[in-house]
């Protein structure tokens, strides 16, 4: 702890010199949250790869991919995938896309980038622990990856991890040191996040700036508030469950295993474990995680709409109590991912009751989103788009989720590609534009320049009907009863019927993913050669936009800032302009 | 009116500015390090609950062993009290004093070591390993080693951190607020013991 | 662009509703009085889902619509409306709990309950990537199992002990056969790692999990030959594990088992 040294116990760092502690190891939040930033691109981009060859292999199972051979010379031998490395990419897609895009880049990267700046602080309160953050998950990452090179292959046991199947080397190709990398990977990113969350914490409540209380905070920093608090409960308890598995693994303990088994003919020496008590530990941790996913994409979303409907946020008050309730409730509803799993049909029904009753605070924030629309000035910002249609795919993914909730009926989606539509609908899109919606509106701040407007508007057009397309039609396969982490379509006769719509859904995948080209071409290319942006170009009203872009090394350059106001003054009637920020002492001229 | 209504809530306790609730940042990081560790442990021993209940627990443990763990836990609790005394120390000026019963904790937490060595060597001899034991269930000795094992490793940290903060301290390197924040962490370690010793020890006792 | 974009989003989830509504993919025929339990409940969520759906959707385009071509005058200022807050937080909480308990019952009927007197029981054992189903055979009693003598080659994949009276006659098949409107037993176990018993006619699925034993109960009404499918992730053949279950009359039930206890 001792070198840990709080960024404002006497006087603010000075800014480093030289690369290495300018650019890698560095201590500033801002570097840090690019660093993270940069992490996810990374990821996100590989599991995009990953996710046109699982399409690619869904339609065209046989079709020879000589380079693919060169890629993965066992799993794809002759060029054909097979049936096992369609799972180990699958569970790489899930695991990278949760793990290393949407728990790395809303919250440990837009969220160490301004979380500070929004508060008026100079840096985290630990910016060392931050450092160390960063470059644990940063190894975490690369251990993941090698589990694609190693004998086997990587894991197929889906980014879920059930055993007995992750527990035994026996159980199938990639289960033997694949399977160990992914596990060793998990519990460094878990040990990174934890060390991020407190760091978070700590932040949000002791480097406030004065007249910032927390009624007065951007609903952007309740949500990564909120989102640390989620994680540091939640990744404490996937770090034990990471550590049970790893002995189950390599000690020879039998935790997850019990007496009994026997596989690929082998009598498996292990006794007393239950599969169920790591489903317990996963679910427990992997419940608060999918709102790890959501919260930060919802306190921006909030953020831009009201920015650009020029209106203060409908609500805020609900909007908090939204925020808390929800990280609440996730704590109680992780059995709705077992209702089928052998667990007390019994404890189904609380844990349902629990599961329905998120409906309303998400109920509170969809309304509370349109109704700040509603009486607006909207600017149609390309920020402001992915917002907007963060709303719609939130809802059609929420509503899903209602289905189920509900143990009856999520007995027959449970495991289907309804489940699969629900996740990607919510978390693969609705998460994702949060992202977007995020970059968009940051970059400004955090490069000195403005992305190219039209091409970010062409990029919205494509993502928001693509991802329709690919997504939507996994309810129609959910409702045939097409199974999930199904390699091909070719084993059951039911599934026949699916062709045409895994067709549509792999070539809607491919334009998709290819207009992300477009998206990452204007990211660097605005990067250089941008518009230089101003300090406030969205003539927005919360801290961040007080300081120049990008920010001063210690971000107010010495000064400490006084907050008067709450974060949403948008078109204050008689203010001179429609938008007072939250350091403006000038009273407003109107009590309301 | 307005500037009234700004007074107001920047006075509060709530308002922002540097540590509003006057909890130092430091301290406030290890309570919440703490919070999440205990997290960690409650799951093991839940885990350690799921598999005893699941099955015919063995109750290995005879006098001796007890009166072993008894005198850790003895060993661990003295390591407390000398680490208040160190804090206290620590806050009144006392530089060298402080590192003094610093040293003391140190001491009682390698002494635990030892003896909890000692304990784990002799098991071992007895044939316990994580995956079998004379005794049946095997997971008795996976639960025994995973537990008391990863609690070792936090009394084994805590030992270099502790020293890592008196070599600061007396070299007036830290301030006081680092010794009581060493402090919760220690105690911390301790606690986690006092849940150790009576559900792995006490509950598999042989001496009723 | 503000009609633009209101335009597009009605006409992109009015293209996710249609099938819906048209039916082009939809649930897989109803065998059983479970399984129409089931659709009843799932089209009260859709309606209900549905309507929100359709209502939340269509207020969004609006405002974005009316909101978004606005030129002159400035925004509103409210900082919201405790009323409406209220008003649509009850209506929400009230329609989810209103599904809950309705949900709640389907699923008391079938999985709080045993398996009716004189239900046929039949032991379904998953296995990489194959279903073994046991009929306990004449006596009505399953033989003892013992995993050393499992001989997957030899025709005695469950390792029936072969020293346990009770096992003589038991029938190790790997497809299913009931008899129609005969309530039926499944005792699901592994072998291996954990599996999922799905039958989409009878709308039921049980995972499979090593070192339990589950049971659930069904009746099928409608004489077919259906599709068993493994709806947990199993392996690399998990896509391939499958089997049938053939719904028959009585008479060609009792012929079924005969043929197979003889052998
Ligand atoms: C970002 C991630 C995210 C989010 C936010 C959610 C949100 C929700 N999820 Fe989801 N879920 C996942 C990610 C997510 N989920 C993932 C990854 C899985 C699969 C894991 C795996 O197995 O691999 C999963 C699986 C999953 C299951 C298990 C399915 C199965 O395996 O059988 C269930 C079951 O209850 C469920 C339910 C819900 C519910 C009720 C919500 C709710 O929070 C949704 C609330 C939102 C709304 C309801 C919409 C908005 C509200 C309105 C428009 C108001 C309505 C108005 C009136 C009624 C007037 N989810
Ligand atoms: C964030 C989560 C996320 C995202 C974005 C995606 C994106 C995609 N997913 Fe994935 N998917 C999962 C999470 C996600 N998925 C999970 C958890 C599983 C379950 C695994 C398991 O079963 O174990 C899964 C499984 C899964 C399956 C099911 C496999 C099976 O059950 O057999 C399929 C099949 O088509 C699929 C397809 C796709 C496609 C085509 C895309 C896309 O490629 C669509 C296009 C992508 C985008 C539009 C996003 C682009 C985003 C950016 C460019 C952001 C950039 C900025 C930064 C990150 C800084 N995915
Ligand atoms: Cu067996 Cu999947
Ligand atoms: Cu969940």
């Amino acid at each position: 702890m001792a070198e840990l040294a709080p960024a404002h116990a006497a006087h603010a760092h000075a800014a480093p010199t030289g690369f290495i502690r300018k650019y890698i190891f560095s201590l500033d939040h801002k570097v840090i949250g690019l660093q993270y930033y940069f992490l996810a691109l990374v990821a996100v981009f590989v599991g995009m790869a990953l996710s046109l060859l699982m399409r690619w292999h869904l339609v065209w199972p046989q079709s020879h991919m000589g380079w693919l051979e060169k890629l993965f010379p066992a799993g794809a031998a002759g060029g054909v995938m097979t049936p096992e490395l369609y799972l180990s990419l699958m569970t790489m897609h899930g695991t990278i896309m949760v793990f290393f895009v949407l728990t790395t880049a809303p919250q440990s990267g837009f969220g160490n980038y301004i979380l500070p700046i929004q508060i008026g602080a100079e840096d985290m309160a630990f910016p060392t622990l931050n450092m160390l953050s960063f470059w644990v998950t940063f190894v975490g990452f690369v251990v993941l990856i090698a589990a694609f090179f190693v004998t086997g292959g990587a894991p197929l046991s889906g980014w879920t991890a059930y055993p007995p199947m992750s527990a035994l080397p026996e159980a199938g190709p990639g289960e033997g040191a694949g399977q160990t990398l992914w596990i060793v990977s998990l519990a460094l990113f878990s040990a990174a996040s934890l060390l991020g969350a407190l760091n978070f914490i700590t932040t949000t409540l002791d480097l406030r700036a004065r007249g910032l209380s927390l009624m007065r905070m951007p609903l952007t920093c309740w949500t990564w508030f909120v989102t640390a608090i989620l994680g540091l409960l939640a990744f404490a308890v996937l770090l034990a469950a990471g550590v049970l598995l790893l002995m189950d693994r390599i000690a020879g303990t039998s935790f997850f295993v019990p007496a009994g088994l026997v596989v690929s003919d082998r009598v498996i020496n292990h006794s007393g474990g239950s599969p169920l008590l790591w489903q317990h530990l996963f679910w427990f941790f992997g419940h608060p995680e999918v709102y790890i996913a959501i919260l930060p994409g919802m306190g921006v979303v909030s953020q831009v709409i009201s920015t650009f409907s020029r209106k203060p946020i409908f609500g805020y008050r609900a909007m908090v109590f939204a925020i808390l309730a929800i990280g609440a409730l996730g704590f109680g509803v992780w059995g709705h991912h077992m209702f089928i799993s052998g667990m007390s049909p019994y404890s189904a029904m609380a844990f349902s009751v629990l599961t329905m009753s998120i409906g309303v605070p998400s109920a509170i924030k969809t309304f509370n989103w349109i109704g700040t629309l509603w009486g607006g000035k909207i600017r149609f910002t390309t920020p402001m788009m992915f917002a907007i249609g963060f709303v719609s795919v939130f809802v059609t993914g929420g509503l899903s989720g209602m289905f189920l909730g509900q143990p009856p009926v999520d007995l027959f989606f449970h495991d289907t590609y309804f489940v699969v539509a629900h996740f990607h609908m919510i978390m693969g899109v609705a998460s994702i534009f949060g992202i977007f919606a995020a970059t968009y509106y940051w970059f400004p701040k955090m490069f000195g320049r403005m992305m190219n407007d039209p091409l970010g508007k062409l990029h919205f057009w494509i993502t928001f009907i693509g991802v329709y397309a690919v997504f939507g039609p996994m309810h129609y396969l959910g409702l045939i009863g097409h199974p999930r982490r199904y390699a091909e379509i070719t084993g059951v006769n039911y599934l026949a019927q699916s062709h045409p719509l895994h067709l549509f859904m792999t070539i809607a995948a491919l334009i998709t993913v290819g207009a992300q080209l477009i998206f990452l071409f204007n990211l660097f290319w605005s990067m250089f050669k941008g518009k230089k942006a101003e300090m406030n170009p969205w003539e927005a009203t919360t801290l961040e936009w007080t300081v120049p872009s990008p920010p001063p090394h210690d971000n107010f350059a010495g000064a400490h800032p006084v907050v008067y106001r709450g974060p949403y003054e948008y078109s204050v009637p008689g203010a001179p302009k429609d938008y007072i920020m939250q350091n403006d002492p000038e009273p407003a001229k109107a009590a309301h | 009116m307005a500037d009234a209504k700004v007074e107001a809530v920047t006075a509060g306790a709530w308002s922002g500015g540097a540590e509003p609730y006057a909890v130092k940042s430091k301290k406030l990081g290890m309570w919440l390090f703490i919070i999440s560790d205990a997290l960690t442990f409650s799951a093991l021993l839940v885990a350690y609950s799921y598999v005893r209940v699941a099955n015919k627990w063995p109750t290995p443990f005879e006098a001796g062993a007890v009166i072993n763990a008894t005198v850790m836990t003895f060993v661990l609790l003295s390591s407390s009290v000398t680490m208040v005394l160190a804090v206290s120390a620590a806050h009144r000026g006392l530089r060298s004093l402080a590192v003094k019963w610093i040293g003391a904790t140190m001491l009682g937490g390698v002494l635990f070591d030892i003896l909890h060595g000692r304990e784990w060597l002799h098991l071992i001899e007895e044939g316990v390993t994580p995956f079998g034991n004379p005794w049946g269930v095997p997971l008795f000795g996976a639960s025994f080693f995973t537990l008391t094992g990863l609690h070792m490793l936090h009394v084994t940290c805590g030992v270099i951190y502790l020293g890592v903060v008196a070599a600061g301290f007396g070299r007036g390197k830290f301030e006081s607020l680092d010794v009581e924040v060493s402090g919760l962490y220690w105690h911390f370690v301790d606690l986690v013991w006092m849940f150790i010793f009576p559900l792995v020890y006490l509950m598999s006792n042989r001496m009723i | 662009m503000p009609l633009l974009l209101a335009l597009v989003i009605w006409l992109v989830c009015l293209a996710l509703a249609l099938p819906f509504f048209t039916r082009t993919w939809w649930f897989p025929v109803a065998i059983s009085e479970h399984a129409r339990q089931v659709d009843t409940q799932f089209m009260f969520t859709l309606v209900v889902t549905g309507v929100i759906f359709i209502v939340a959707q269509l207020a969004l385009g609006y405002v974005v619509f009316n909101y978004g071509r606005r030129r002159s005058g400035a925004a509103t200022y409210s900082h919201g409306n405790n009323t409406m807050e209220v008003l649509w937080t009850s209506a929400t909480a009230i329609l989810f709990i209103g599904l809950t308990i309705m949900g709640g019952s389907v699923w008391a009927r079938v999985h709080f309950m045993g398996a009716p007197p004189g239900a046929i029981p039949i032991e379904v054992t998953g296995q990489q990537f194959v279903w073994n189903m046991r009929y306990a055979g004449p006596d009505g009693k399953f033989g003892a199992l013992d995993i050393r003598q499992i001989n997957d080659a030899g025709g005695n994949p469950l390792g029936v002990d072969s020293k346990d009276p009770a096992g003589k006659d038991d029938i190790v098949v790997p497809t299913m056969a009931v008899p129609v409107n005969r309530p039926v037993e499944l005792i699901l176990r592994t072998k291996d790692v954990t599996h999922s018993f799905f039958v989409p006619e009878l709308r039921l699925k049980q995972d499979t999990v090593p070192g339990m034993t589950i049971r659930i109960h069904f009746t099928a009404e409608t004489v077919g030959k259906y599709e068993i499918a493994c709806a947990e992730l199993c392996g690399l053949g998990h896509y391939k594990m499958r089997s049938f279950l053939e719904v028959m009359e009585p008479a060609d039930f009792e012929k079924w088992l005969q043929k197979r206890s003889t052998r």
